[in-house]
């Protein structure tokens, strides 16, 4: 156990009570080749805080929450996550430890119905063996069953009961993005990841996707990590705000403080924004 | 009027997730299985059972195997023939080695056996994919039959360099060997494949299921989502593999009684299965049986129409056939990539609504 | 010198012939994977189909004889003349563009942007239908084919080595010009597509289909194009294949031995190709002869898959190949 656990978090400005640190990158430098993608970054992530990770194309937000999803193996520097530092993984023991994330070009399973997607990401909340499923015995009728009932909470919580059955590949875009959600948090994360969740969204969609987010953390206070270029969205949503720009962290706080920081401005106004 | 939804509530997910959803689909299920097990036996005659029965049902419990690994897994195998010979080859060992195994013990320990094999042989798997894979499995294809034809423990230095399959009895009635009847051997051959898709079917709508097609979708998002992808790809070989080992033992002993590695496995067997899989429909369980029907029942139709009534010469039948199978590959690829299956499925959405389509 | 080294030398001479063989067979798959990303299975049955046309060409056969008889009771077979070579080939080679065009219309159009293993599965099935219309359309026995190039034991080698070695090494004449042969269609190819316009088009297709099709190249000719030159290199290696040993069904099998050596060779690389075909030429040779004695003869049936098995576990992208990276 290390020493990050002391400090007992704080309280936003809407009262809610946020927790000490869930996870924290220590000086992750992630290269690829010669190329620098992240240089040297440290920030944390409270229990049931809204974190988000702001910055520039190019900037490295994306490698970032791919490094903490463990599909990126940073050179130099350590995640700690709950107090332990973490091991190098495979993605999928990453997932295990209750890490779920989203995709920024939306990575559903196309070939199956919106149902099983969802039930995918309750995968390791099913311990049944190979020969409990081949019998359809006992065990692994009745952990499809209670599992079930768990996805449906999801599914009536994000309000797609009605595409239940309908195999992903003929949903649009919108609720492709929406059935995304649900399947991350079919999972219980601990830890909830999101790549733009509001990429190539009109106005209403937004406002409907930014509501999920913020319900999701109100009614399970999830903790929740997301990367997004609307501004805007950003600022509403988020307790805390880290910017990035050419791989390197410039600015790091409350939106408030984010919005006035020197670096920031020059980053974002400086430079012609996309 | 009968094909229909409306007023089948279902109250809970157990009744929701079920097989046939639809009454009138579960009543027709219930009517196929009686009649597969009271009324064909009855009337079956050898003709029918050597043609076109018996090899169907052995090759349908093939193609469920590889519709596991290819339509629900995602992972292309050209080593059907070779596997099929494991099962076959595996059989004959254990018959031969232990006499007094019942036969029935014997099928599924080959099953087993070839579980294994196809296990070691999927291994790449993990690092290659596609058709870099099917060259993988190419490598199983050739290296197995060079061993079965090569090698003479595994067919106990016969002089021919053949197997042959020695009489065994279930409940008295010979299933193998010369003396096996035509019921028996239908029986029996239907009992394996009723059970193997029962299974195909529980595994493919489970957790395990889901897990083999996220990686189909997509192996890499299946990965972080929390897919174990060794699990999964291996855990695919391995029951894919175990059908396809039944099924080259039933083959062996059940059908064909004596084989040699190199004529009865090769890699035409390989081509025969995956297109019963893709004219049959990939990921579908319905599927390995409509296209081991179609690719059995076909050729003998057209051997029928060609040689016995219009009197051409065989060998023309032959090339006219394998020109047609690979004319259908190519239009079922093109128009419905998810073969029969899917052109049935598309009829019963129809026949649902029917015949009110608005 | 010791008999065993004489004789593991005859056999790694005998390897790289063999070994050019299978590149020539090896380079048309390559250069359609280069221009489509498809992975034609069907190239083997292509060369099966040019040796068998050419023949049928040669003799004066008429198509689909058999058929014809069949259905109408005729007894036709053959026109009664004999077309010569230097006509046959160029009548063969407009067959094969006819085929590529066909095969361009009436598959890939439909098949644009399927995944890379519907369309694998598809030139599957083409090779099917391929065998089965050569054997419908000129027979199906096993036909010599003859286009003049010397055959037998090269008496030059053999006497050189004689007088080196006092061993002389029997090597075919024909797989000396196969080759020489081989070696000329590849500098053709080279120079086609460095110094031509559809060459550089080519080019263009095979680096980035996006880019190249904004550019104003048409995508269904250059499939055209480059189907007709790997069925032309198919006629090369058919001609070769069908002189050594005949033409009959095994030819389309050696197709498949071109899978192992593209597996090591890369398959975006033309010089994988050649060094691949050579690796696996002498390496099944060499192979067969050191094993034997210990685990029995034909090893050649399955040294190649083995060897790329290997490869693919170690080393995916081949030994020229581009290294693939994937992400979400």
């Amino acid at each position: 156990m290390l020493d990050t656990q002391k400090d007992e978090g704080y309280t936003t400005a809407d009262g809610r009570k946020i927790g000490g640190v869930a996870m924290e990158m220590r000086n992750i430098t992630l290269r690829f080749g010669g190329v620098v993608a992240i240089k040297d970054i440290s920030f944390d992530i409270r229990w049931g805080e809204i974190r988000a990770i702001i910055g520039p194309n190019g900037a490295g937000k994306s490698s970032m929450l791919n490094v903490i999803s463990g599909s990126y193996h940073p050179q130099e520097g350590d995640v700690i996550y709950k107090g332990y530092k973490r091991p190098k993984m495979r993605p999928y023991q990453v997932a295990r430890m209750g890490i779920a994330r989203t995709f920024q070009n939306i990575a559903l399973f196309e070939g199956m119905s919106v149902l099983d997607n969802i039930m995918t990401g309750r995968l390791h909340h099913m311990k049944a063996n190979l020969f409990q499923q081949a019998m359809w015995w006992g065990k692994a009728e009745r952990e499809e069953t209670e599992n079930r009932a768990q996805v449906e909470k999801i599914i009536d919580f994000l309000e797609i009961q009605h595409i239940r059955k309908t195999p992903v590949s003929r949903l649009p875009y919108g609720l492709k993005k929406r059935v995304e959600l649900a399947r991350a948090l079919a999972a219980e994360p601990s830890i909830l990841l999101l790549d733009e969740p509001m990429a190539g969204m009109n106005v209403e969609e937004k406002e409907d996707m930014s509501r999920f987010i913020l319900d999701v953390n109100d009614e399970f206070g999830t903790t929740t990590v997301l990367i997004e270029h609307d501004m805007g969205v950003v600022m509403d949503l988020s307790d805390r705000v880290v910017v990035m720009d050419y791989g390197k962290k410039i600015g790091d706080g409350t939106p408030d403080e984010v919005r006035n920081n020197e670096e920031v401005i020059k980053a974002y106004l400086g430079v012609a924004h996309e | 009027m009968l094909y229909r939804e409306a007023g089948d509530f279902k109250t809970s997910y157990v009744a929701d997730n079920q097989t046939f959803p639809i009454r009138f689909d579960r009543i027709g299920y219930y009517v196929i299985l009686g009649v597969a097990f009271l009324v064909v036996p009855l009337f079956i005659t050898d003709y029918w059972a050597n043609s076109i029965v018996v090899p169907f049902l052995i090759y349908t419990i093939a193609a469920l195997g590889l519709n596991i690994l290819i339509g629900y897994c995602g992972q292309l195998s050209l080593g059907t023939g070779a596997f099929m010979a494991v099962g076959a080859y595996g059989s004959y060992k254990l018959m031969t080695a232990f006499p007094e195994l019942n036969i029935i013990f014997v099928i599924i320990l080959a099953g087993f056996i070839t579980a294994g094999v196809g296990v070691l042989f999927g291994l790449p798997s993990l690092r290659i994919k596609g058709f870099y894979l099917a060259v993988a499995t190419l490598a199983a294809q050739f290296f197995l039959i060079w061993l079965f034809t090569r090698q003479g423990w595994f067919y106990n230095y016969s002089p021919t360099g053949m197997i042959s399959a020695p009489t065994r009895e279930v409940f008295g009635y010979p299933v193998t060997g010369p003396r096996a009847s035509a019921v028996s051997m239908y029986m029996i051959c239907l009992c394996f494949l009723v059970a193997t898709a029962w299974l195909a079917r529980n595994l493919t709508r489970g957790s395990l299921g889901r897990q083999w097609m996220a990686i189909r979708d997509m192996d890499i998002a299946a990965e972080i989502i929390g897919v174990n992808p060794l699990m999964a790809k291996l855990t695919a070989f391995a029951v894919s593999s175990f059908f396809i080992g039944i099924s080259g033992a039933l083959l062996f002993t059940v059908y064909l009684g004596a084989a040699e590695a190199g004529e009865a496995f090769g890699i035409d067997k390989s081509f025969l299965v995956l297109f019963m899989v893709i004219i049959g429909g990939l990921g579908s369980i319905f599927g390995a049986f409509a296209g081991a029907a179609f690719l059995i029942v076909g050729p003998v139709m057209l051997k029928l129409l060609l040689v016995n009534t219009l009197g051409w010469p065989t060998d023309m039948a032959a090339h006219l056939e394998i020109m047609i199978i690979g004319a259908l590959i190519i239009v079922f690829l093109i128009a419905e990539p998810h073969g029969i299956a899917a052109l049935w499925r598309t009829i019963k959405e129809k026949l649902r609504l029917w015949p009110f389509p608005y | 010198m010791p008999d065993t080294l004489l004789f593991a030398m005859e056999a790694t001479l005998n390897g790289l012939t063999a070994g050019v063989m299978y590149a020539l067979v090896a380079l048309g798959f390559v250069l359609i994977f280069k221009a489509s990303g498809i992975f034609n299975f069907a190239q083997g049955v292509l060369a099966l189909f040019a040796a068998l046309t050419l023949v049928g060409f040669q003799s004066g056969q008429i198509p689909f004889s058999h058929l014809i008889n069949a259905i109408f009771g005729t007894r036709l077979h053959h026109f009664g003349w004999n077309m010569p070579t230097v006509l046959a080939i160029p009548a063969t080679v407009l067959v094969m563009i006819l085929l590529a065009i066909l095969i361009e219309r009436y598959i890939l159009k439909h098949l644009v942007n399927q995944e890379p293993i519907i369309l694998f599965m598809a030139t599957i099935g083409l090779a099917y239908f391929l065998e089965g219309l050569g054997d419908v359309m000129w027979g199906a026995e096993v036909k010599a084919l003859d286009v003049g190039l010397p055959k037998g034991m090269s008496s030059a080698v053999d006497e050189a080595t004689f007088a080196w070695f006092g061993y002389g090494f029997y090597i075919d004449r024909l797989e000396l010009w196969a080759a020489g042969i081989a070696a000329i269609l590849v500098a053709s190819l080279t120079i086609f597509s460095q110094y031509t316009k559809q060459g550089r088009a080519l080019r263009a297709v095979a680096d980035d289909h996006q880019a190249a099709l904004s550019v104003g190249i048409s995508l269904r000719f250059i499939w055209v194009l480059t189907w007709s030159i790997a069925g032309i290199v198919a006629l090369v290696a058919g001609i070769m294949w069908g002189s050594k040993s005949g033409v009959q069904f095994s030819l389309s099998l050696i197709a498949l031995k071109a899978l192992p050596v593209l597996i090591l060779g890369g398959f975006t690389s033309i010089p994988g190709a050649i060094v691949g075909g050579l690796i696996i030429g002498v390496g099944e040779k060499l192979f067969d002869f050191f094993m034997q004695p210990i685990i029995g003869g034909a090893t050649e049936n399955w040294f190649a898959y083995m060897l790329a098995l290997v490869f693919l576990l170690f080393r995916p992208q081949g030994l020229f190949g581009e290294r693939i990276i994937e992400r979400v």
